[in-house]
């Protein structure tokens, strides 16, 4: 396994895709190679950044319209205290 | 459902259509819920009720399928330009640090620019975790097309968010600050 080969893979590897072997083989690479660790870890917290920057509140409202729309309260004094 | 009304908001890009959609969604989902088979993943049912829903509305409303494609980028793109793969020299990754002084709203932004296409599969994959398999099943295409515009996409979004940094000059210690 070589630098572009361990690139090619780094998503797969990243989200689990990978067979235990080829994982194994990327690994060993890993440890070999600082770059590629480190190109490994830069994606591992890009993604990690972009999944906490990107989380939402729900509106309030948002909760009573469907639990209003399912009939799960009465429709009209559904306002939560 | 915070996470299925994030999803829904990338998705459509707008609050009131994303309200509208998480609640379509939940009212399907009640209803349809003699459809769903034990031992099927219960999240995976549902985000396929969400990305359905929201591909009818869509291309309802705007009847065009946005099959705009994506230049190809590099991988590690921010992390070469940052001199990473060049320079391995630093014992931690510095350019991570880059990532944290973008703002949410630049990061939303830019998820929400990526042509619609791989802009699903990134947000199931990174914003909900899902495998290669079940995306492939939410998204009715195969798992090659699934990695594909995975791949694609989260290499747009890279760019998208290189460029942020490039123009605001975030940078990890490289260059001294010059103001006070």
């Amino acid at each position: 396994m070589d630098c572009q080969e361990t690139h090619l893979r780094v998503y797969e590897y990243l989200d689990g895709e990978l067979t235990v072997w080829k994982r194994r083989a990327i690994t060993r690479h890993l440890d070999e190679c600082p770059p590629c660790a480190e190109g490994f870890t830069f994606e591992l917290d890009l993604r990690r950044v972009i999944v906490s920057k990107c989380t939402e509140d729900v509106p309030a409202e948002l909760k009573v319209r469907i639990a209003r729309a399912l009939g799960l309260v009465e429709s009209g004094d559904a306002t939560p205290e | 459902m915070s996470a299925l009304y994030a999803a829904a908001l990338r998705m459509t890009r707008n609050p009131s259509d994303a309200e509208d959609l998480v609640q379509e969604t939940f009212l399907r989902a009640y209803r349809g819920f003699g459809g769903f088979h034990e031992g099927t993943n219960l999240k995976a049912w549902l985000y396929k009720i969400l990305t359905n829903t929201f591909i009818n509305q869509y291309r309802a409303k705007k009847r065009r399928p946005d099959q705009v494609d994506l230049d190809d980028v590099e991988d590690f793109y921010i992390f070469r330009r940052l001199g990473g793969l060049e320079a391995a020299e630093a014992t931690r990754t510095p350019e991570a640090e880059v990532l944290e002084g973008i703002p949410d709203s630049e990061v939303k932004e830019a998820l929400e620019s990526i042509p619609e296409q791989f802009r699903m599969a990134v947000i199931l994959a990174d914003v909900e975790g899902f495998s290669y398999k079940e995306i492939a099943d939410i998204l009715d295409v195969p798992i090659g097309t699934v990695m594909s515009r995975i791949h694609r996409g989260r290499r747009a979004l890279q760019k998208k968010l290189w460029d942020y940094a490039e123009r605001n000059n975030l940078r990890p210690r490289v260059e001294s600050a010059t103001g006070g």
